[in-house]
């Protein structure tokens, strides 16, 4: 990846929105996910980052040190951690702990798997930490159709014994699907009965998402649903900003309504390398990497892509569109693994430029990596084995059992 | 107003302020707040608040017009909230 030689200084608008100044980028990130680790043992349909197998090249326990280190230089306030499973890793707690005894706040995404009684009274008695249990239905049927077999009777353990150590205000992590929309409600009233928040996210086509998203991503209607209750609900329901989208419906949601990707917004991964946001792992929105590119900060600040991304950005096709100052054109991520420009309406944009979009031909990016593992465990959640044959295409038989002269020409 | 003009303050000892091309970014790690100082003045008021008597002296050790008092009055008020700065106890004998 090219770094500049010397850190690119726009000229920077004085005084206007934060988001105008949010726009050209800051000395270092607000949102920081850093993915521990690609090994997981579950086999979420949608997971962003086709997660499943350790990779090799993993940072070691030495080398994530120095990113903390290099963090706490920064002034990083707080990280995401997340994975695949972070908590699967062998030195988790002690990195925890690592950051926590630097002053930086670590808010950590997990299925529950190691939250056992003894790790939840460890974080309980920790403070700066945060932890997000990541639940995909309000029901088992819902849950684990996507998560796989039991993943919903994990998250509720975890759950139990935060509550339990008393650990204090857990996020309840919720990515919005066709199928769990409904639940919004089921969902608040779970976070409320375990002294929760309820943190819901909007599914991306990244990853195997992009393998799910036509399946799972929310009904226009359903669109509606989910903004008209995050109205209501205001700020007692985390987003991540991640709906700024809906916000072309009318009323801004809380938050920065904004794409934060490269600005204020950006992702390490497992091996060091550093992207522009958490849903775009993908060689093209490749800024760096912490090992190769001499730290960090280094790429956070001289990064050419990080550079593009803070210069002003044009509307393209959106400039016409009245809504485009409640929404800023959408999700970059969206729009890239869906195949549309970049400069063009949201793949979900509400006022329904999207699906014009989606109908004309589009080519579909390849992915560029794949963690996934290649033999399916008994974790793999059952609707993509319920999918691999067309309820309607007959039994299966080979070309030549329908016709011995099938593919013969004389 | 005139309360918290004639009151000691300080930022909040759970605060972190990092500088921005815009301002600063003020961090509360105990109830997680993120707060955005648009203002350059506004970030080195809240920085020296601790180092005067009150608030009062503060303005005037920075030269902040009197005519802008207000507001920057109101923005305290609103950091107050979320104890981002918080009432000083002088009583500690400060060599005030």
């Amino acid at each position: 990846m090219t770094l500049l030689e010397h850190r690119p200084t726009p000229t920077r608008p004085a005084g206007g929105t934060l988001i105008e100044q949010f726009e050209y980028g800051l000395d270092a990130p607000i949102c920081l996910t850093w993915e521990l680790t690609y090994a997981c043992n579950l086999e979420c349909a949608h997971c962003l980052s086709s997660s499943g197998r350790r990779d090799p090249r993993e940072l070691t326990t030495e080398q994530c040190e120095a990113v903390i280190d290099e963090l706490q230089r920064m002034q990083v306030f707080y990280v995401n951690i997340g994975g695949g499973e972070p908590t699967i890793r062998p030195d988790f707690w002690h990195l925890l702990q690592y950051a926590v005894d630097r002053r930086i706040g670590v808010k950590f995404s997990t299925n529950g798997v190691r939250l056992t009684p003894e790790r939840a009274a460890q974080l309980a008695s920790t403070d700066y930490v945060d932890v997000q249990i990541s639940l995909d239905g309000a029901t088992p049927e819902v849950n684990d159709y996507v998560r796989g077999p039991g993943s919903y009777a994990t998250a509720i353990t975890a759950l139990e014994n935060l509550q339990a150590a008393g650990f204090e205000d857990a996020k309840i992590s919720v990515v919005c699907t066709r199928q769990n929309i409904g639940q919004l409600d089921e969902f608040k009233a779970l976070a409320d009965k375990y002294g929760a928040t309820l943190r819901l996210t909007r599914l991306r086509p990244s990853g195997r998402g992009a393998d799910v998203w036509d399946e799972l991503r929310p009904l226009p209607e359903q669109q509606r649903e989910l903004y008209d209750w995050l109205v209501a609900h205001g700020s007692d329901v985390l987003t991540g900003d991640s709906f700024f989208h809906l916000s072309a419906f009318g009323e801004s949601l809380p938050g920065l309504n904004l794409c934060g990707a490269g600005r204020v917004v950006c992702l390490i991964d497992p091996i060091g390398d550093v992207y522009a946001c958490p849903f775009a792992i993908h060689d093209n929105f490749l800024a760096g990497n912490v090992l190769t590119d001499d730290g960090f900060q280094n790429v956070w600040q001289r990064s050419e892509l990080f550079a593009d991304l803070r210069s002003p950005q044009t509307a393209g096709a959106c400039t016409s569109c009245a809504f485009f100052d409640a929404c800023r054109g959408g999700c970059m991520a969206a729009k890239f693994f869906t195949g549309l420009p970049l400069d063009g309406p949201d793949p979900e944009c509400v006022q329904g430029y999207g699906e014009t979009a989606l109908a004309e031909d589009r080519p579909l990016p390849a992915p560029s990596q794949d963690h996934s593992r290649r033999v399916p465990t008994r974790n793999q959640p059952v609707m993509l084995q319920l999918r691999t044959r067309r309820p309607d295409s007959g039994a299966p038989v080979s070309a030549c059992a329908v016709n011995p002269l099938a593919g013969f020409t004389p | 107003m005139p309360e918290m003009l004639d009151t000691p303050w300080a930022l909040s000892p759970s605060v972190a302020l990092r500088p921005e091309p815009f301002g600063a970014l003020a961090y509360h790690f105990t109830n997680r707040q993120l707060t955005f100082l648009k203002r350059p003045q506004l970030v080195a008021l809240i920085q020296e608040l601790g180092n005067y008597a009150d608030v009062r002296s503060a303005l005037l050790g920075l030269s902040i017009p009197r005519g802008d008092w207000s507001t920057y009055v109101t923005a305290l008020t609103r950091l107050a909230e979320t104890d981002m700065i918080c009432p000083r106890d002088t009583t500690e004998g400060s060599p005030a």
